[in-house]
């Protein structure tokens, strides 16, 4: 069991690079969605007893991420016309390897952080920690919104990996709640992309900096 | 005796069976494209060909120009019998092997560099700092993986070092693997080994210059590389020192065939990369190495 999820989060640490490498928007919000279904399984291999709730929680949250907030962002892609160019601030080499230093220090991290004995094999913890740090990257490292808003989807993804050390304490009305929020904001953001680009004629969210009349 | 014999034997297989690569390669991709393509054997008859012909030598070049290719040849073919061949062993095999391994590969490249800037034209010396601008990074991801191979097998011997497979990176060191394959044999995301327009062209800008045998050793020599790497690839990856002797050289013989029909669909359904995506290419390489070798060393420590 506990090798099955570490793989999965090891895929998931590979999606994290992809999306840091990819020049193109669809195939950062490609990975940005195989991600999320990655990491919406990851419940049901963890809880040990079959519990439908689990499963429900699952099965949205793989709906959510993986199929409908991608959607979402393609459609916002197509409906504002924006060009499937991704602008670096920081270019595709250099926040690959940031995001490669900080998967490994996150690994070599994860060790030195006082855990609980069931999940010190697991690498849960490395794993959030990782994709937290390639949404950090994505966020500061983009120029177009609809790649921060990738970089915004990672962080949360890391943040939920989180989640899982205490699939035990917490209430799967607090999950169903995140979900909830996070489809919320996406929307909301869809929403400030159009009017951005009705706005200003582009999404270079550079141009957002010039105070003006 | 026998040894001397055995490594004659080795040699003559490595010798015969380097151009039967480029054949496979442009059979395959003559094959997606709906062509006949050119027969198998033809670098064969290119080399006969070319073996017979007189040397054009320029009057500026000094003796390094035929040198340049000879050192290639003899480090690359070298190099070739340092690596074992799945059950046959390998020849002259010794503890750390394998850095004289990398440093005859990296003397191949250094001779052909050299005898490209012989003549004093400028698409030569172009070629040529193309040529290891590229190798720079796809050299660190080699090491990075042999690396990775010394942890999980504990050696720094070729022989004990290839025979069990890559453990759980074994994925991730095939795919870093096989970009530097492609890199290092000048191949489609990086060079266009069938262009002829010079200021896109790598590997064939700097063999531009010469002619007759020189030339001849050149291809066969970059024959024998492409057949080096392949071998090194399917080693890594497959396990070929755990089984018996004719099972291991089959599994070998089809690793070798599936890595070259690889190379040969790659080659046909991608277009090369624009120069400025290679340094990402390769640095995708060198990471999946990294995280190979940091799966073998977590695995062995834990």
């Amino acid at each position: 069991m506990t090798s099955t999820v570490n793989l999965l989060i090891g895929v998931a640490m590979g999606l994290n690079l992809l999306a840091l490498g990819s020049s193109r928007l669809p195939s950062v919000i490609r990975s940005v969605a195989v991600q999320g279904m990655v990491i919406g399984v990851m419940p049901l291999l963890i809880e040990e007893h079959f519990d439908w709730r689990v499963a429900f929680v699952a099965a949205v949250t793989v709906g959510v991420k993986g199929f409908f907030i991608p959607n979402l962002l393609s459609r916002a892609m197509r409906s504002a016309h924006i060009d499937r160019e991704v602008e670096p601030f920081i270019g595709f080499v250099p926040s690959l390897l940031l995001g490669a230093a900080g998967t490994i220090a996150a690994v070599a991290g994860a060790r030195a952080l006082p855990l609980l004995p069931e999940h010190a094999g697991t690498l849960l913890v490395p794993g959030a920690l990782a994709s937290v740090l390639t949404g950090f990257v994505l966020l500061i490292g983009r120029a177009k919104a609809i790649s921060q808003v990738c970089g915004y989807l990672i962080l949360e993804n890391g943040i939920y990996l989180f989640g899982l050390l205490l699939i035990n304490a917490t209430p799967l009305l607090v999950e169903s709640g995140i979900l909830l929020d996070l489809t919320v904001g996406i929307f909301v953001i869809g929403i400030i992309v159009d009017r951005i680009q009705r706005a200003f004629d582009s999404l270079d969210t550079r141009k957002l900096t010039v105070l003006r009349e | 005796m026998i040894a001397l014999l055995e490594s004659l034997l080795r040699m003559l297989v490595w010798l015969l069976l380097a151009p039967l690569l480029p054949g496979i390669v442009n059979r395959v991709k003559a094959w997606v494209a709906g062509r006949r393509g050119p027969p198998v054997l033809q670098l064969y008859y290119d080399l006969a060909r070319l073996w017979r012909k007189n040397v054009v030598l320029s009057t500026l070049a000094s003796p390094g120009f035929i040198a340049g290719p000879a050192v290639a040849w003899v480090a690359i073919a070298g190099a070739a019998l340092l690596l074992p061949l799945g059950p046959g062993g390998s020849g002259p095999s010794f503890r750390g092997d394998v850095l004289l391994f990398v440093y005859l590969l990296a003397l191949a490249r250094f001779g052909t560099a050299w005898a490209a800037m012989e003549t004093g034209s400028a698409f030569g010396g172009m070629g040529a700092a193309r040529e290891v601008s590229y190798a720079v990074l796809a050299e660190v991801s080699l090491i990075t993986a042999i690396l990775a191979l010394s942890v999980q097998s504990g050696s720094v011997t070729l022989a004990t070092m290839l025979a069990p497979s890559a453990g759980p990176g074994a994925v991730l060191l095939a795919a870093g693997l096989f970009a530097v394959l492609l890199a290092e044999n000048c191949r489609v995301p990086f060079d266009d080994p069938n262009t002829h327009l010079e200021l896109t062209m790598i590997h064939e800008v700097m063999v531009l210059d010469h002619s007759g045998p020189p030339l001849a050793a050149i291809l066969h020599g970059a024959a024998m590389k492409l057949l080096l790497f392949a071998v090194l690839l399917t080693q890594a990856v497959l396990p070929i020192g755990q089984h018996p002797p004719f099972v291991a050289a089959g599994a070998l013989a089809a690793g070798v065939l599936g890595v070259t029909v690889g190379v040969g669909l790659v080659e046909s359904l991608l277009a090369r990369f624009a120069f400025r995506r290679v340094p990402l290419l390769l640095t995708t390489a060198f990471l999946l190495c990294l995280f190979a070798l940091l799966l073998a060393w977590k695995g062995g420590a834990a």
